[in-house]
């Protein structure tokens, strides 16, 4: 039974965010705190099935991070998932602008969720933004 | 009887050794002993405090030419 709870809601695009977004995700996840992500805006792109881009760096540390065997943010995603049962929730509003339906989006993620039910379950515990 | 398992995670950076030690203690025995090998400082001080943290068992913690090796127990 988990002693914490964290909602960390992900709407960037860029690679340093989205590392730092899943490195707190899978680490709390795998130390007991209950996870619930949200990822929406900018963030959902990366995890459509097919032909997913690749998110560009934000500033220097992204570019050196590019060159360095970092455990790649959505594998850290899945672990959280596998290991800490964490929820990675695909934000059903940026799914209806993208177009993109839940069968497009990686097979780890949970059913799509609104902001209204996120907000909701965050409630208690620590909300952050990435 | 006790398995000892070793994961080389030199030159892998946080949370990647965290999170290879995890798994690999999700399929080890109660008794087991998993030694990490880590070129990352950061890992090296996170993972006896997961250990700590769930109830496992950290045996040793020691550094050689710029690898820790962080030596646990599953204990439960």
């Amino acid at each position: 039974m988990s002693s914490s709870k964290i909602s960390i809601l992900v709407v960037s695009g860029t690679s340093e965010r989205l590392q730092m977004a899943a490195m707190v995700a899978s680490v709390g996840a795998v130390s007991g705190t209950e996870v619930s992500v949200l990822l929406s805006m900018n963030a959902l792109q990366f995890f459509l099935k097919s032909n997913p881009p690749n998110p560009p760096p934000e500033g220097p540390f992204g570019r050196t991070m590019a060159g360095k065997k970092v455990p790649p943010f959505k594998q850290l995603l899945q672990s959280a998932v596998e290991l800490g049962d964490a929820k990675i929730h695909p934000c059903s509003m940026a799914m209806d602008v993208l177009g993109a339906r839940a069968e497009d989006l990686e097979s780890f993620l949970a059913p799509p969720l609104g902001l209204t039910r996120f907000l909701a379950d965050s409630a208690g515990g620590q909300l952050v933004t990435f | 009887m006790a398995e000892k398992q070793v994961i080389d995670a030199r030159g892998t950076f946080c949370p990647g050794p965290l999170m290879e030690l995890i798994a690999a203690v999700k399929l080890a025995s109660v008794g087991d002993e998993i030694e990490v090998l880590s070129t990352d400082a950061g890992s090296a001080a996170d993972i006896p405090e997961w250990i700590r943290k769930v109830g496992h068992e950290v045996i040793s913690t020691t550094a050689d030419n710029g690898v820790w090796h962080v030596l646990v127990r599953k204990a439960k």
